[in-house]
């Protein structure tokens, strides 16, 4: 994915689709980020002029929740879930596998713009742990062995697709 | 009523988040396939998460005149075989798990049984789903609707004794009078606060003020707890009708729910639930002809543990970031935009109906004094039965991880619950007859929280599992107070150090005075009881820390450096 550049008119169109509330600021980042899968520095500034916030706090906001990314994020979002029943069944080991198998660190992004590996605070399905999810694709009692198979399978969908 | 009785045979799938990770969805399609190829007469439909959650994925089969059954661990390659033994009447390719007999709406104590006169030959051998282990000792009052219903139908929600309540509360009763109900029902907050929901109520009723909100707390952080999730997936109803009692009861014109990002299914189930409210004419202007006007709007949260905190999420909710504030200023009188507020949690909420059209009589004979009802908690971990569980409070942790639970599996040995989330402790052997209710926990050393209880064996370090929920704290921490958020690392360096091998003497006696200093230098819960998994599992698992520091060895084998 290369840099998106911004467009003034679908971050007005975002904005109006909120009022133009300023209360609603959290709600346009996440349809901002959801447009062009981050937050940019361009999408931060226009956001504060066209809302008449300060910049310092959309960026104060944009850095307090994890959600928001202010760096282009890949293709696939991997989300490793560290709940504490993940952690108590092998979270951790998923992660490092994750990490080796990618070979990046958690929250960074590959090289190709394939990949962002990310923990999550906990997915909530608890009864399935270990768990790890790739963009809405939940994989439920994930065993490390079964993660060269699994990032395979969308490196090929992607392949397939004929994109580059 | 005709959806939940159906004349012909209907096919539900358990379709919560944790369904459908086990591939739910591929079941439900690959039935939707096969059942249009074959043009068999069956109604096809889902429902929430009944709580079974180590047999998911669930398929249910009502037919008419005949006991509910439920099926486990279906695929969608199963699926045409399943469909044929259907037809054919038998059980060839797959014997159900448990069947139903009697469906009981606990919103108005009435049952309805699946079919008149004596048990079908062919079923005598399945057990009844209430007598299975797992739910013998379950009272559903919370969860009373998930995995019964199709939380997209609000007819079904009706039919089973829904929105009942509500018209009750307004046809019959002053919104002093419904407050009544709920203090006398001794409902306490079940999001982990353990206050009494109708003194809230009344205080924010008496609050200075034109305008005045009710928000539900739905960004359920803890990590190990989802039964929050399950309802607001299952039964998104219970917590709308709810919070129009409470409103009503307070004063209320407007109410928020405030979702955390990690639940998309939570946020659709609940959006669209408010949509058919409002064509129903039970949110919005003069409801029921009432004169009473109140709506509903979902605000979602953006992935901060801390905006569970009220003040935080009140603050997340304005658009700002969720930093807490000190309290001596309540949210009942200065909360959402500074004005008076009641917030409560999503089980919560879902308890309003049922007192209300039960009584509060009825309400609190179950349970035990001073903790009335029932409590939904998370079995999680390692543990054989693992799922959601909605039990009496009074029971003890005993009955609930082994006779609920299974006992631990693998051979392996219990070594401690966790529960309460990050704020919580890890309870050991010694302390398993210990009863179940906000004042018993918080006198072992952990507390209630919103009803996570993470089962560990021997296999789990608990040096490794404090530091791993300091790591979680010192992420999630606001940074407002210097002693929380500078204070929370410094003891996860220290943790890091003793699982490295690098732990020195002392450094236990350190932790705990830099704990004392924590609790009392933070504004909110977060630091104010972060060091909790600390010092709980110091003073239970003592010899764990010093085998760290002294002799370099973690027993459970976890800290790879002294492995």
């Amino acid at each position: 994915m290369n840099e998106v550049s911004i467009s003034e008119d679908a971050v007005k169109t975002i904005v109006e689709r909120y009022h133009g509330e300023k209360s609603a600021l959290i709600s346009i980042l996440q349809d901002v980020q959801k447009e062009y899968a981050f937050l940019s520095k361009d999408a931060l500034n226009l956001l504060s002029q066209e809302m008449e916030i300060p910049l310092s706090k959309v960026y104060e906001v944009s850095t307090f929740y994890n959600s928001f990314s202010l760096v282009p994020r890949g293709r696939h979002v991997i989300a490793v879930c560290a709940g504490t029943a993940c952690h108590v069944k092998g979270g951790p080991k998923l992660r490092s596998r994750l990490e080796e198998e990618l070979n990046i660190e958690c929250g960074e992004t590959t090289e190709d713009r394939m990949f962002t590996l990310e923990e999550v605070r906990c997915l909530g399905c608890c009864s399935l742990a270990p768990v790890v999810k790739v963009d809405s694709d939940i994989y439920a009692y994930l065993e490390e062995d079964k993660i060269p198979g699994i990032l395979k399978t969308y490196r090929e969908e992607r392949r397939q697709s004929g994109e580059n | 009523m005709a959806s939940l009785f159906p004349s012909k045979t209907k096919v539900m799938v358990g379709e919560a988040t944790c369904g459908l990770a086990t591939g739910a969805g591929l079941v439900h399609a690959a039935l939707a396939k096969e059942i249009k190829k074959q043009k068999l007469d069956i109604i096809l439909s889902k429902t929430g998460c009944i709580g079974m959650c180590y047999r998911e994925p669930l398929v249910d089969v009502i037919e008419p005149n005949r006991p509910r059954l439920t099926y486990s661990r279906l695929t969608p390659k199963n699926v045409p075989a399943f469909l044929n033994q259907i037809q054919e009447g038998n059980h060839k390719s797959k014997k159900p798990y448990c069947r139903i007999d009697e469906d009981s709406f606990i919103g108005n104590g009435e049952t309805k049984r699946y079919f008149s006169g004596a048990l079908p030959d062919d079923l005598g051998e399945v057990s009844l789903m209430s007598e299975i282990d797992f739910y013998e000792k379950q009272v559903r009052i919370a969860t009373r609707n998930c995995g019964y219903l199709d939380p997209d139908n609000i007819d079904e929600y009706i039919a089973r004794g829904g929105y009942f309540s509500l018209h009750k509360a307004f046809s019959s009763m002053q919104p002093e009078e419904i407050i009544e109900e709920v203090i006398k029902a001794g409902l306490r907050g079940r999001g982990g606060g353990g206050f009494l929901t109708g003194y809230k109520w009344q205080s924010c009723r008496r609050a200075h003020g034109e305008v005045k909100y009710v928000i539900c707390n739905g960004d359920e952080g803890d990590p190990g707890a989802y039964m929050d999730r399950s309802i607001m997936e299952g039964d998104p109803h219970s917590v709308i009708e709810g919070m129009i009692i409470g409103a009503y009861a307070i004063g209320a014109h407007e109410g928020y729910i405030y979702v955390r990002d990690e639940y998309p299914f939570a946020v659709n189930s609940l959006s669209l639930a408010i949509s058919q409210a409002r064509e129903c004419g039970l949110l919005g202007e003069n409801i029921l002809d009432s004169g009473f006007s109140f709506d509903i709007q979902i605000g979602k949260g953006a992935g901060a543990f801390v905006c569970g905190e009220s003040t935080a999420l009140m603050a997340s909710l304005e658009g700002r970031a969720g930093e807490p504030r000190a309290k001596y200023i309540h949210t009942v009188e200065h909360g959402l935009w500074d004005r008076p507020t009641n917030l409560n949690n999503v089980e919560t909420w879902a308890n309003v109906p049922v007192i209300v059209g039960r009584g509060s009589e009825w309400f609190s004979e179950i349970g035990i004094e001073n903790n009335a009802g029932t409590k939904v908690f998370s079995l999680v971990g390692n543990i054989r039965n693992v799922g959601l569980i909605e039990v009496p409070m009074g029971i003890t942790l005993q009955e609930i991880i082994y006779d609920i639970g299974g006992g631990i599996p693998k051979g392996k040995q219990f070594k401690a619950v966790q529960t309460g989330g990050p704020s919580g402790g890890c309870i050991p052997k010694d302390m398993l007859d210990l009863s179940v209710s906000y004042d018993e926990l918080s006198k072992a050393g952990s507390m209630m929280g919103s009803g996570g209880m993470i089962v560990m064996d021997e296999t789990s370090c608990m040096v490794d599992v404090a530091r791993y929920f300091l790591g979680f704290l010192e992420s999630e921490s606001c940074g407002k107070c210097v002693p929380c958020r500078e204070g929370v690392r410094r003891m996860r360096q220290i943790l890091d150090d003793i699982c490295a091998g690098r732990g020195r003497e002392g450094d236990v006696e350190l932790l705990e005075s830099m704990s004392e200093a924590i609790i009392d230098g933070s504004l909110c819960a977060l630091g104010g009881s972060a060091p909790n998994p600390v010092l709980s599992t110091i003073k239970s698992f003592r010899d764990e820390y010093d085998a760290h520091i002294r002799d370099k060895k973690c027993p459970a084998g976890v800290c790879k450096e002294l492995a």
